[in-house]
């Protein structure tokens, strides 16, 4: 017996129109109220908690020997006021960048996972190639990456290749950020059970028929939640291409951080990296629900 | 199941399935030895024998799904096991029926059996929804098309399972323990499926625990033991009358159960 799975109950459906003439008992009743009434002490242990603890924090910090001090440098609104548009402004580079090399990075993630993943002995150098690859570049830090592909490479002044450092910096983010994403695929490809494979084979789908419609298909589904994890990622990470002069959000918060000695600008420019992976969070978390939702319902997909 | 699964060489009576002098090993473990095996047109085949015996190899590589290390198979007495032979084309050929369903569980139960006749054959989508539809509706299951595999029980999968190897109207089926992760309950209603196969001349080998069913069904049982067929006759004979000691041992413990 290979199969121990939970079979979920299939009870009769209730009655339409209310017809049902169940009457909720006392018993029922009773538990209800316990727990409506435990929920409601829950909910108020935990405001008060955070309630004190976030007084503390505020005293902490309130009274902090240099607080003043840092409230000007880091909390100015004024400064604030004059950086949002500038900052808003290279956030949109960051957009622009995070669209282009996600896309790029699911891509060629996709291909290097499925690369390592090819049997037979035919494929050993495309499968110790992709192998190669994510060891090289998932250990390579993205600082230095960046450094290599920004600044080195106009170095050598070759022909018809571009200088452009936000080209250069989304080409570094790329090869990096792939080679994680092509682990995470991995592993997902791995996770669905040979079973699977076998199924497909024996209906005479082709090893490459198996793998796009019955493996990949399961493997990205499982995958989202670590796959947006690395989007998120890339996300921040956009912002190192201003180390080869590209004006995005964090460049631009720096120059007026330069200009003014305040740092209210990195401030705000933090604050509207948050604001942007937080749309990105719900977002999968709420395809993941519906996807979840409709297979449950057996409805159409 | 409409069509009856003939084939071009309806007049020509040689064995659709022969296996002869197979031999299959797992690293130090030998599985199967000196197996001979023919399976005639429109007969079933049982294969019984306790677990570890090699009944699910045996089906495994008559579908290629592993390669034997000597010997030879053929299919409607084309060299199957010849390296030069397309193995998805062989196996486009014979449905198998896994004992743990393995449905897609990411595609609805008609994107399941469409997926073959679809991605591999070519049929246009329409063509083959309504022909999927047609054999879930003859197998009671018309209800649950749009339905996804973890929303049905298990006999309802396993029945699901058997349309999805009946769409690509296979020359042979393969079954193997389809009940054996069902509830009691429940292995009826999927038996009753294999016998309505049977009465339409499917071409059958299945490796099975259910005993009485085997008898009732079976044109050919094979017992094996330890890698080998150490018996076969008709169902009369290896029920009834079995020659070799291993064989009675065997078959003693499903007649003491009172299984058998």
């Amino acid at each position: 017996m290979t199969l121990a799975k939970e079979e979920p109950d299939r009870g009769e459906p209730l009655a339409p129109g209310g017809q049902d003439p169940y009457v909720p008992s006392e018993r029922r009743l009773a538990r209800e109220r316990y727990k409506r009434t435990r929920s409601r002490r829950a909910v108020a242990v935990a405001a008060l908690s955070s309630l004190v603890t976030a007084a503390a924090l505020v005293l902490v910090v309130v009274n902090a020997p240099g607080w003043s001090r840092t409230r000007e440098t880091f909390f100015d609104a004024g400064y604030a006021r004059e950086a949002l548009p500038l900052v808003l402004d290279g956030l949109w580079l960051n957009v622009r960048l995070l669209l282009v090399c996600g896309a790029a990075v699911l891509v060629l993630g996709m291909l290097i996972a499925v690369a390592r993943t090819l049997p037979g002995p035919v494929f050993f150098p495309l499968r110790a190639l992709a192998a190669a690859y994510t060891d090289f570049f998932r250990g390579l830090p993205l600082i230095i990456n960046l450094m290599i592909v920004v600044l080195g490479v106009p170095a050598l002044r070759l022909q018809g290749v571009s200088v452009d450092p936000v080209l250069l910096g989304g080409t570094a983010l790329t090869l990096t950020y792939s080679a994680y994403v092509a682990e995470v695929f991995r592993a997902g490809i791995e996770s669905v059970h040979p079973s699977q494979r076998a199924a497909a084979r024996s209906l005479g789908l082709t090893n490459r028929q198996a793998l796009r419609h019955v493996v990949l298909p399961q493997a990205v589904r499982r995958q989202v939640p670590p796959l947006l994890n690395d989007l998120v990622s890339l996300q921040k990470d956009t912002g190192l291409v201003s180390i080869g002069g590209a004006v995005d959000a964090v460049r631009a918060a720096d120059i007026i951080v330069g200009r003014s000695l305040n740092y209210t600008p990195y401030l705000v420019a933090g604050l509207l990296f948050i604001a942007l992976t937080i749309p990105m969070t719900r977002l999968t978390d709420w395809v993941t629900a519906r996807t979840d939702r409709r297979r449950a319902q057996g409805g159409l997909l | 199941m409409s069509d009856r699964p003939g084939g071009p060489d309806t007049a020509d009576p040689g064995p659709v399935l022969r296996m002869r002098s197979v031999r299959k090993t797992f690293g130090e473990s030998l599985v199967l030895r000196e197996v001979d095996l023919e399976v005639a047109p429109h007969t079933v085949t049982a294969l019984i024998g306790a677990s570890g015996s090699g009944k699910s190899t045996l089906l495994r590589c008559a579908n290629l799904l592993e390669e034997i290390d000597d010997g030879a198979i053929w299919l409607d007495g084309e060299e199957i096991t010849d390296p030069r032979v397309d193995q998805d084309a062989v196996r486009r050929r014979i449905g198998v029926v896994f004992q743990a369903y393995n449905l897609f569980p990411h595609m609805s139960v008609l994107e399941n059996i469409t997926l073959a006749p679809r991605r591999v054959h070519g049929v246009p989508r329409a063509e083959a929804e309504q022909r999927g539809r047609e054999l879930l509706e003859r197998l009671g299951l018309g209800a649950k098309a749009d339905a996804y595999p973890d929303r049905l029980s298990g006999g309802q999968q396993q029945r699901a399972a058997i349309v999805r190897a009946l769409a690509v109207r296979p020359r042979l089926l393969l079954l193997d323990e389809i009940t054996a992760a069902l509830d009691p309950e429940l292995v009826a209603e999927v038996l009753e499926v294999v016998r309505d196969l049977k009465e339409q001349g499917m071409t059958m080998v299945l490796a099975t625990h259910e005993m009485a069913f085997a008898r009732d069904i079976a044109d050919q049982v094979c017992f094996l033991d330890a890698g080998v067929v150490l018996e076969r006759g008709s169902a009369e004979q290896i029920f009834h009358a079995p020659r070799e000691e291993r064989t009675r041992r065997f078959l003693r413990r499903f007649t003491d159960s009172g299984r058998l």
